[in-house]
C-alpha cells in the first residue's frame, strides 16, 4: 500500500500533465520556431555534455576504481556532489568560477576573449556539471566489479596497458557505460537550474527546452509548454525503458 | 492488492488530502474570525489589523514593500505579512493555478487585466508609477550614455523576457526609437537581469529607476529621457478568494495613500497621478 502511494506520487503528476496536453495542436506547437530552436539546441548541448562526460568522466571513474591515492574518497564524494546539490546552487558556483569575473573565467577571458556565460558552451558546461556524476558512478562501479582475470591474463601474454584497456576492459564495461551514458544524456536533456543561472536564457544560444517550458508557462503560452514537456517526458521515458533494459538486461 | 487493503489505501489518501487542505488553509482560517468589519476606508493606523496576509508583488516592489512591512506590522501587532516577489507574469500564472494570494500588485496593467478577465480580482487601482533606467557597472566602464549605446558592438546587454513587464516596456521604447538591441540573455525578472550586471556578466540592462536606486553602489544608472519613457503604471487589487478581506483592503488602501505609499515614494516610485 505504501508502495502504491510512492508510485502514485510519480504517476499522478504525469497523468495530470498528459490530461492537459493539447493533443490536437501538438505537432503545430512542437513545430513553432521557438520550440524547434530549443529542441535543436537541447539535442546539441545534451550530446555535448554526454561527450565531455565520456571523454573526461570515464578516465576519472577508472582512476577512482583502480588506483589508490591520497584523498580518493574525498574526490569520490566531490564528483557525486552535483547529484544532490540544488542545480541553481551549482549554477551560482559555476558563475563564480567560470563567470567573467570568476577566478577561472577571468583567466579564460583574458587569454582568449572568450567566455562561457551567455554561450552555448556554457550551457554544455552546466549540463555536464549536473549530469556527469551519473556516468562516473556507473562507470566506477563497473570498473570495480568486473572480472579482473582476463586483464591479468592479457598482461601475462604481453599486452600493454593501453591495448589491454581498449581490448579487454572497455568491452567488459561497455554495457554499463551505455546505461550510464543513457542516464547522463537524459539528465543533461532535462537540466534547468544550473543552465538558466549560469548560461542565461537566449533562444538559439542557451535557451534549451526546459528553459522554454518555464518561460512559456510563465508568459501564458501553456500549449507550447505542455507540448514540449510531453516531448521531454516521452524521450526521457524511452531512454530509461528501452536503453537500460537492452544494455543492462535484468541485472 | 486485496479489496479491504485497497479501501484502506483510499482512506489514507483521503486522510492525506484532508490534512493537506487543513494545512494550507490554517494560516487564513485563524485570521478570518478575528478581523474587524469590512470598513474599507479605515486607515491602517487607527484600526489594528490581525491575521496573515499573502501579498504577491512584482519583483521591482521588493525594497519598498519590505520597508512598508516593517511599518505596518509594528503598527498592527497581530498582523503578519508574507510576500511572494517574482515577475508579474509568474505571479499571474501562480494565482491562476490557485496559489493562496490575498493581494496582487503588478508592474503593468496587462498582467493585472489577465486576472480581471479570469474573474480572480476586481477593481484594480493604480498605486504607483515608475520610469525605465539603464543599469551599468559602477563607473560605467563602457561609457554608455543612452539607449542607442546598447546596440553598439562589444556591449553585452541582457533584457527581461517577453511577457515580463520591464522587458515589454523596454522593447516598446527600443522599437519606438528604432534601436535594434541583441540581448545576450532574456531574464525572468528585473532582479535577475540586474544581477547579471552586478556580477559583471553583462555590461548593461534596462530596469526601473527604483531598481537602480535599490541596488545602491552595485550599479550605476544612466537616465532615459522623459520623452522616451513609456507609461509604467502599477495596479494593485484584492484577490477575490482572500480569507482576510479587511486586512487585504487595508493594504491596498495603504498602497494608494498610506504607509505603503510613503515607502514607495521613499524608494523612488512616482505617486499614482
Amino acid at each position: 500500500m505504501l508502495a502504491a502511494l510512492a508510485l502514485a506520487l510519480v504517476v499522478l503528476p504525469l497523468a495530470g500533465m498528459l490530461q492537459r496536453t493539447p493533443w490536437s495542436s501538438l505537432f503545430r506547437d512542437l513545430s513553432s520556431h521557438d520550440a524547434v530552436t530549443a529542441i535543436r539546441l537541447s539535442v546539441e548541448t545534451s550530446l555535448g555534455a554526454l561527450g565531455f562526460s565520456i571523454l573526461c568522466g570515464v578516465p576519472l571513474a577508472w582512476l577512482l576504481a583502480r588506483r589508490e591515492f591520497p584523498g580518493r574518497s574525498l574526490i569520490r564524494a566531490l564528483v557525486t556532489l552535483p547529484m544532490v546539490l540544488p542545480p541553481v546552487v551549482g549554477g551560482i558556483a559555476l558563475l563564480y568560477a567560470f563567470g567573467r569575473r570568476g577566478f577561472a573565467g577571468t583567466v579564460l577571458y583574458d587569454l582568449t576573449g572568450w567566455r562561457l556565460v551567455f554561450n552555448t558552451t556554457g550551457a554544455i558546461v552546466a549540463e555536464a556539471f549536473v549530469a556527469m556524476p551519473f556516468l562516473i558512478l556507473t562507470a566506477e562501479a563497473a570498473f570495480r566489479s568486473m572480472d579482473r582475470r582476463p586483464e591479468e591474463a592479457a598482461a601475462t601474454l604481453g599486452a600493454g596497458p593501453a591495448y589491454r584497456f581498449r581490448r579487454v576492459t572497455l568491452p567488459a564495461v561497455a554495457p554499463a557505460l551505455a546505461a550510464g551514458g543513457a542516464l547522463t544524456w537524459a539528465r543533461a536533456l532535462g537540466e534547468f537550474g544550473a543552465t538558466i543561472t549560469f548560461a542565461g536564457n537566449f533562444p538559439g544560444t542557451t535557451q534549451t527546452t526546459p528553459l522554454l517550458v518555464y518561460l512559456d508557462i510563465e508568459s501564458g503560452h501553456e500549449n507550447t509548454a505542455l507540448a514540449v514537456s510531453f516531448l521531454l517526458l516521452a524521450v526521457s521515458l524511452a531512454v530509461l525503458v528501452l536503453l537500460r533494459d537492452r544494455w543492462l538486461g535484468n541485472s | 492488492m486485496s479489496r479491504p487493503s485497497s479501501r484502506r489505501f483510499l482512506s489514507v489518501l483521503a486522510t492525506l488530502a484532508v490534512v493537506a487542505s487543513a494545512c494550507s488553509s490554517s494560516s487564513s482560517s485563524k485570521s478570518s474570525g478575528t478581523t474587524p468589519s469590512n470598513d474599507t476606508t479605515t486607515p491602517t493606523t487607527s484600526s489594528p489589523l490581525t491575521g496573515s496576509l499573502d501579498v504577491f508583488a512584482a519583483a521591482s516592489l521588493t525594497a519598498a514593500f519590505n520597508s512598508a512591512k516593517t511599518t505596518l506590522t509594528s503598527a498592527n501587532a497581530g498582523l503578519s505579512i508574507t510576500y511572494n516577489f517574482a515577475g508579474s507574469n509568474t505571479l499571474v500564472a501562480q494565482i491562476q493555478q490557485g496559489a493562496p494570494a490575498d493581494v496582487f500588485a503588478s508592474a503593468d496593467t496587462a498582467n493585472m487585466s489577465k486576472l480581471v478577465a479570469a474573474g480572480l480580482v476586481k477593481n484594480p487601482v493604480v498605486f504607483a508609477r515608475n520610469k525605465l533606467e539603464i543599469a551599468v557597472a559602477p563607473g560605467n566602464p563602457k561609457r554608455i550614455t543612452g539607449l542607442p549605446d546598447l546596440a553598439k558592438p562589444g556591449v553585452s546587454v541582457v533584457l527581461e523576457a517577453v511577457g515580463v513587464p520591464a522587458g515589454d516596456y523596454t522593447r516598446q521604447v527600443l522599437a519606438k526609437l528604432h534601436i535594434a538591441v541583441t540581448p545576450r540573455s532574456l531574464e525572468t525578472d528585473v532582479k535577475s537581469a540586474l544581477s547579471k550586471v552586478t556580477t559583471g556578466e553583462a555590461d548593461a540592462t534596462v530596469v526601473y529607476v527604483t531598481d537602480v536606486a535599490a541596488a545602491g553602489s552595485a550599479v550605476d544608472g544612466v537616465s532615459v529621457p522623459d520623452s522616451d519613457q513609456p507609461a509604467i503604471t502599477y495596479p494593485i487589487a484584492v484577490v477575490k478568494s482572500t480569507k482576510n478581506r479587511s486586512a487585504a483592503e487595508a493594504f491596498v488602501n495603504s498602497a494608494v495613500s498610506g504607509d505603503v505609499q510613503r515607502s514607495l515614494e521613499a524608494a523612488g516610485f512616482l505617486p499614482p497621478q
